[in-house]
């Protein structure tokens, strides 16, 4: 992961962003390479949507740098746009223009030929399967439809980039999912995808991650590589009270950390041989009915709040001073 | 070349017309306002509400009381019986104005001495009170030079002739000196502005508002076709108006139309680049609809008061004079009227005009320049 990688059409450079004294961006280096599905993860007001928007040209670098497609962000953002699509996490077609005349609008602005204008709509239309509702005023349809409308719109230039900003908020599963092949499907043509999210299974489909926490990115590689970074083993205690469970295992020597999971808890630990037969006894004690605690392989989920977590304790003297 | 501003004009078109709220904004509500502003807007003082105290109830008293009610401008609606019941009458605002003729009156005039008769205005509205007294005055003057004339006429027999001067007064423009052909031509202007200044206002705002505009920004679109497809249609509907509006205050109102209808158009789209561009930079500035409305309502204010609309700007302060050249409905009034009413052409208005088209294109280019393809 450098940024001098040939391939990279992604590429941050010691970006920065702050607005007042706030740094919603705090000096990020990663690169992006030609059709890969990058994922970028983080809790609401991390920075993720501050750096896609620096990297469409929607907000100007407080410091720092990156390109886009080989264009500069900092002195070309009008280039960029010519090459990339972007999709925001707020629905952002015209409720009060039908499907096809938000389709035949971003095509004009976009510039399409006469003749790739048709075959582009089309596309657009059964990509959404909008065929039956071409003459819905757009403001009417589900949100699955509109969300795949709006992803439609804004890759009917055929860009060689997405950025996508939480596509899949408040969409229903189902629709996800046909979302997310999508996405698959683009990238096999050779698209660049770079996707913001905070579901951790859409973080699984990504080829490569980037976690960011408080405008910092705190890890960056494939799934696998992430999960096989987590040094901590990770112990996972079914039982029918987890609430007070949790209360009792969070004290117990060797353990690190514990959050509710599920039906149950998972717990950080150094060593989870020696953490199990702790565990088990304490909460035998305290007369909770559990499973037999058991070291499990951690989940992306269990990889982030642990990351999370340990930021945290380094930072959190630094931030209250600060405040 | 013009790809991207045809697609916004479309787009903007389709959204204007398709609303049925904003098909009544755009046309039935200017024709409305003209109508009842046309009824409504003037300034003619007649049939003022008077009460008539008469003490002395002679033959001079009841004629002076006639002559009031036949010259149109007074209504006796009232005859009282003593001083109170003025005062009741003018606070309750059921008068506007008092006659009272003193015991003796006759007999003061027969006796060939001057009588005095009083009049009571209520001054709360000083133009009418003065627009009044001045009525009151030259209808007793003339009474009173009516009597002197029959006086003389009877000493010194029917073949005298009084040696006199007699004014000719004629009124170049508006002969009749009816109001509303002075105003409804300026109402007009008014209402252009608002309409296109509250939708251009409105326009970007609301794209930010509803969130379009972020994913407008990311496409490649230039700032001017963005501008420019934002205002054309707004212009359109300013000239619809003026259309509308113009046939209404000839055909219903009959207004005289003696300039050109071509320079008319010409000085409207003048007017309507300096209108639409404050608007539009009350837009781009504005972070919401609210803030955008509240702004343009802080331009229109002072913008009408300003204009010599109703009050003549040769009467305000002289800074005052200065800051009214940056206000479009100033020249466009000067403009406006002078087309209707006077019938004069480039040769007189070209100062308005050039100015117009220099407020127009500044404004709209800081609006351009403002404009950014960023969010903040």
């Amino acid at each position: 992961m450098t940024g001098t990688d040939s391939s990279a059409v992604v590429v941050l450079h010691d970006l920065e962003r702050r607005f007042g004294d706030f740094v919603a961006v705090n000096r990020i280096n990663l690169s992006v390479q030609r059709g890969e599905i990058f994922g970028f993860l983080g809790p609401n007001g991390a920075g993720k949507s501050t750096t896609i928007r620096m990297l469409c040209g929607l907000l100007t670098p407080s410091a720092g740098g990156g390109s886009v497609a080989g264009f500069d962000i900092n002195t070309a953002p009008e280039q960029i746009k010519e090459r990339i699509g972007y999709m925001s996490q707020k629905f952002s077609l015209y409720e009060d223009l039908t499907v096809e005349e938000n389709i035949d609008f971003y095509a004009g602005i976009y510039k399409l030929p006469t003749a790739r204008r048709e075959e582009r709509k089309r596309w657009v239309i059964a990509m959404a399967g909008l065929e039956e509702h071409r003459q819905s005023l757009t403001g009417t349809l589900s949100g699955g439809w509109k969300q795949r409308l709006a992803l439609g719109c804004a890759i009917i230039h055929e860009p060689p980039i997405i950025f996508l900003d939480e596509p899949t908020a408040g969409v229903d599963p189902i629709s996800r999912r046909s979302f997310w092949e999508l996405i698959y499907q683009l990238a096999d043509a050779g698209v660049t995808v770079f996707v913001t999210t905070h579901y951790m299974d859409e973080a699984e489909y990504c080829d490569c991650l980037g976690l960011i926490y408080r405008g910092e990115l705190i890890a960056l590689g494939t799934p696998e590589e992430l999960k096989g970074a987590m040094t901590e083993e990770l112990v996972e205690v079914a039982c029918e009270q987890p609430q007070e469970a949790l209360f009792i295992v969070e004290g117990l020597p060797g353990v690190q950390h514990a959050a509710l999971f599920g039906r149950g808890l998972h717990v950080v630990t150094a060593r989870a041989g020696e953490a199990i037969p702790v565990i088990a006894t304490a909460l035998t004690a305290a007369g909770l009915r559990t499973g037999q605690p058991e070291r499990i392989v951690p989940s992306l989920e269990d990889v982030f709040v642990s990351l999370i977590e340990a930021r945290d304790r380094q930072t959190a003297p630094q931030v209250e001073v600060a405040r | 070349m013009f790809t991207r501003l045809k697609t916004m004009l479309i787009k903007e078109f389709i959204q204007i017309l398709r609303d049925p709220k904003m098909r009544a904004v755009i046309l039935i509500v200017p024709m409305v306002q003209i109508i009842i502003f046309g009824y409504a807007v003037n300034t003619d003082v007649k049939h003022i509400a008077t009460a008539i105290y008469d003490l002395d109830n002679s033959v001079p008293s009841r004629e002076l009381a006639a002559r009031l009610q036949q010259s149109g401008y007074f209504d006796l609606v009232a005859r009282v019986g003593t001083t109170d019941e003025i005062r009741d009458l003018i606070d309750h605002g059921r008068v506007k104005a008092a006659v009272q003729i003193n015991h003796g009156f006759a007999a003061t005039i027969d006796a060939g001495r001057t009588a005095p008769v009083q009049v009571i205005v209520d001054g709360s509205d000083s133009n009418t009170a003065r627009i009044v007294l001045s009525h009151a005055v030259k209808i007793a003057g003339n009474f009173s030079d009516q009597l002197l004339l029959e006086r003389e006429v009877r000493r010194r027999g029917a073949s005298w002739q009084p040696a006199e001067m007699a004014l000719q007064s004629r009124t170049w423009f508006n002969e009749n000196l009816e109001s509303r052909n002075y105003y409804v031509p300026g109402v007009m202007a008014q209402m252009v502005l608002i309409v296109t200044m509250m939708l251009s206002a409105m326009s970007v705002v609301r794209e930010k508002e509803i969130g379009t505009m972020e994913q407008i920004i990311v496409t490649p679109i230039r700032r001017w076709e963005f501008i420019l497809g934002k205002t054309l249609p707004f212009a359109l509907i300013g000239y619809l108006n003026v259309a509308m509006v113009t046939t209404l205050a000839v055909f219903w109102f009959d207004i005289p139309i003696r300039g050109s209808l071509l320079l008319l158009g010409a000085a409207t789209g003048v007017y309507l680049l300096s209108t639409l561009g404050f608007g539009l930079l009350i837009s781009t500035v504005s972070h919401s609809q609210q803030q955008a409305m509240m702004s343009a309502f802080m331009f229109m204010f002072p913008a009408m008061l300003l204009s010599g609309f109703a009050f003549p700007v040769e009467n305000m302060p002289e800074s005052i004079q200065y800051l009214t050249w940056i206000n479009p409905l100033r020249h466009y009034l000067v403009i406006i009227r002078g087309i209707f009413l006077k019938g004069v052409g480039m040769e007189v208005l070209w100062p308005q005009i050039v100015f117009l088209a220099l407020l127009g294109g500044s404004i709209l280019a800081t609006a351009v320049y403002r404009f950014r393809k960023t969010v903040s």
